[in-house]
């Protein structure tokens, strides 16, 4: 390499410098200004309030959780924890609802094409917040638990939230659940059987007979033979609330509600667009090889549609749970509602925010590495 | 072809119906009701669809309530509206405060201001949907309306009073903050992409990466609550920005990253021939980037372009939590005055129709771009 401008090495490495010495000079500008103004307003740094008491009243919370007692800490861990609730239902009813509507779509049936559509059109167009804002609303503007909403006697929705019956859950229970467990590893071993007997002989023994003892009979007789334990707590109106059962209250409603037609919308173009994107040859060549209806899709169309729609979809998973954090605008305690608390009642803003940075990182990170890796691995290789 | 003897004679087809017309019955027929399930579909679809129809329409239009009386200091007169709440819509809340919800606090005679910035926004979105503009020149077109749009709301030349912007509100604040977000951020996103991609400054690229997936992977709130609560610890004491302008600076760092990932995709589905020839002619680096790639990679990426501002023009919605007067603010504000309170419906609804207007016109375009240029590519 030559001290001279004509040689690029020389040039990138001076462009380099020039350029991090740039960024490094702005970022030290930055923390400096930051530090003196720490200083004159008395701010204390660090997160040393992670471990005083919180006080902060939170409404719902998935582990016990005491105002007067608890840190700081113990009440972020409650925010993430039903960030990670409202965003782990969410994908799963919007994945649901999604490829239905997706579907619906490519329906030949005129009216269902059309209804889809619309869906799909409006839902999109529609700032995410402001349908936050309309179903809580909606949700507030019910009658009061005296005049609840049933269905049948179990189920009740009032402006408190909606009253669900739960399962007295006993011992059988748990030991017919682990048994539906035994259940599914059976299931997969008999496959594996079933594929490598094919392989060697051509013949292929049945598997779903199998799959259903082991997944249903096996389970069932086990909770009969315990004594077929089954009680539903069922929710019950003593004075001015509800007792008993499960609630769900209206502001996880109203989020969840709101994200799974929302994200929906743009799951059902993903689901669309890739079985679209596989060309009717694929099936027609198919076919012309023998393979039945359910082969070819399984073996040939699923595999080559995934590749379309795996990477969107992930997107649409990491931006579903970050817009769960606009539950802050309709009270319900995530990550971001705790956290924004948290940082108005310490005055320690830049810890509050790196808290709720550093969360949504990890989550989408460790996503966004596997996602990487996954493209790469079944991405067409060009030279 | 008529040397058919040495070809086999094909086996006769057997006969078939003859195709379904084209009549309306024959479409109802193939479309509507062609199987027992389809058939069962379309009635049951068709019977639930009447209904909320039905529903809605005499609730939004035969029995809703257009304008209410004001008592002698001007406050609205609701009772008539509280008593047919649920059977009809009370529309006379937005006759009330159209002007609030469209221009927030402006100063009521000035409004004509905001008004015209609304129409060049528009304006400035028409123009650039157009190919023909698509030139270098177009720049100067977006420099010339966003100085003209800071000219007519900030005031104090030409005779005209100064308004400053915490006196702004409504639907020109959710048009600033996207299209200023657009016009900050798109620039930036270049430079981010093109940092990206390149092989000879390992450095650059690890900080392009780092600012990327950084942006990219917290929620759009977390960076609007940094530049509200940190922003004002970053800047040399008695420095003070105000919120709209912080609020502005993190939608374009935001964009910017997205932006860039958008681009990176124009990038990299540019064949590499393109660069290599470019190469070849011995062009430099920017010569190579400005005249060879960025023109083709930019129009490849103009529909996926046009989709993400149609994402930040929808989450210009979030800087409510923040507290600043957007559309949707405005909205919520509206709602605070006590007589109008229990109709958040017909407000909400009124917002969704303005923000699906422009939402749909841009995506309908979107689509309609996609489809021509794809033409234009396939052989």
């Amino acid at each position: 390499m030559r001290l001279s401008w004509s040689d690029p090495r020389f040039r990138a490495i001076v462009w380099q410098v020039v350029i991090l010495g740039g960024v490094a000079a702005v970022v030290w500008y930055l923390i400096h200004n930051t530090s003196q103004n720490l200083a004159s307003r008395r701010i204390a740094t660090g997160f040393g309030f992670l471990t005083r008491t919180a006080g902060i009243p939170i409404g719902e919370s998935l582990i016990s959780y005491n105002p007067a007692e608890d840190t700081y800490g113990r009440a972020l861990l409650i925010g993430v924890l039903n960030t990670l609730k409202v965003a782990v239902v969410g994908i799963v009813l919007a994945t649901i609802l999604g490829t239905l509507i997706g579907i619906g779509r490519l329906s030949k049936n005129w009216l269902m094409a059309r209804l889809t559509a619309f869906y799909v059109e409006t839902i999109r167009d529609i700032p995410l917040l402001l349908q936050l804002l309309f179903w809580y609303t909606i949700l507030q503007g019910l009658p009061a638990p005296r005049n609840a909403l049933s269905i049948g006697g179990a189920v009740w929705l009032s402006n408190r939230g909606l009253k669900l019956p739960t399962l007295n859950w006993e011992t059988a229970h748990t030991v017919a659940l682990l048994m539906f467990i035994v259940g599914i590893v059976g299931t997969w071993w008999w496959n594996r059987r079933a594929r490598l007997l094919q392989e060697a002989t051509g013949d292929r023994p049945a598997v779903w007979p199998v799959a259903v003892g082991m997944l249903l009979a096996l389970p069932l007789l086990v909770w009969a033979v315990l004594g077929a334990p089954f009680q539903w707590d069922v929710p019950a109106l003593h004075g001015f609330n509800f007792t008993g059962g499960a609630n769900i209250s209206p502001e996880y409603f109203a989020l969840l509600l709101g994200l799974v037609t929302y994200t929906a919308g743009y799951i059902a173009e993903i689901v669309r667009s890739g079985i679209q994107a596989v060309p009717m040859g694929q099936w027609e060549a198919a076919g012309a090889l023998g393979l039945k209806r359910g082969a070819v899709l399984r073996r040939i169309v699923l595999p080559q549609a995934l590749r379309v729609i795996v990477p969107p979809m992930t997107s649409q998973y990491l931006n579903l749970i970050k817009n769960s954090s606009l539950a802050v605008a309709i009270g319900y305690q995530d990550l971001v509602s705790v956290a924004n608390t948290t940082l108005n009642q310490t005055g320690q803003a830049i810890e509050g925010i790196a808290v709720i940075m550093a969360v949504y990182l990890t989550i989408s990170l460790s996503i966004s590495l596997f996602m990487n890796w996954y493209n790469a691995h079944i991405a067409l290789v060009e030279r | 072809m008529s040397m058919t003897s040495s070809v086999a004679r094909p086996l006769p087809v057997p006969s078939r119906d003859a195709p379904a017309g084209a009549g309306a019955l024959a479409w109802l027929k193939t479309n509507l009701f062609p199987t027992w399930i389809s058939t069962a579909v379309t009635l049951a679809l068709g019977y639930i669809i009447v209904r909320i129809i039905i529903a809605f329409v005499s609730w939004a239009l035969f029995n809703a309530i257009w304008t209410v009386p004001y008592s002698a200091n001007g406050i609205a007169q609701t009772a008539v509206c509280q008593n047919i709440k649920g059977i009809g819509a009370c529309w006379a809340v937005i006759a009330d405060k159209y002007r609030l919800i469209l221009f927030g606090r402006y100063p009521y005679d000035e409004q004509w201001r905001p008004a015209i910035v609304v129409l060049i926004f528009i304006g400035l979105y028409a123009v650039s949907a157009m190919r023909r503009f698509w030139r270098k020149e177009l720049v100067l077109i977006w420099a010339a309306a966003l100085t003209v749009v800071g000219v007519l709301m900030w005031g104090g030349v030409f005779g005209l009073p100064v308004v400053s912007d915490d006196q702004w509100g409504g639907l020109p604040i959710t048009l600033i903050l996207a299209t200023f977000g657009l016009a900050f951020g798109f620039p930036l996103a270049v430079l981010v992409a093109l940092g990206r991609r390149s092989t000879h400054l390992p450095a650059v690229k690890t900080l392009c990466v780092v600012y990327v997936e950084l942006i990219r992977g917290v929620p759009l709130i977390s960076v609007l609550f940094m530049a509200s609560v940190m922003f004002p610890l970053f800047m040399p004491a008695g420095v003070n920005i105000d919120k709209l302008l912080r609020a502005q600076i993190a939608i374009i760092l935001f964009a910017a990253a997205y932006l860039a990932e958008v681009v990176r995709g124009g990038l990299q589905a540019l064949p590499k021939g393109q660069a290599e020839a470019a190469d070849a002619l011995g062009l430099s680096y920017w010569k190579k980037t400005g005249f060879i790639v960025l023109p083709q990679a930019l129009r490849l990426v103009i529909p996926p372009l046009v989709n993400t501002f149609i994402g930040f023009f929808k989450d210009t919605s979030l800087v409510l939590i923040i507290g600043l007067f957007d559309l949707l603010t405005m909205g919520k504000v509206a709602l605070s005055d006590p007589p109008w309170q229990s109709f958040s419906t017909e407000v909400y609804i009124t917002l969704a129709l303005i923000y699906i207007a422009f939402c749909f016109a841009m995506s309908r375009y979107s689509r309609g771009l996609e489809r021509e240029l794809g033409a234009s590519q396939r052989r």
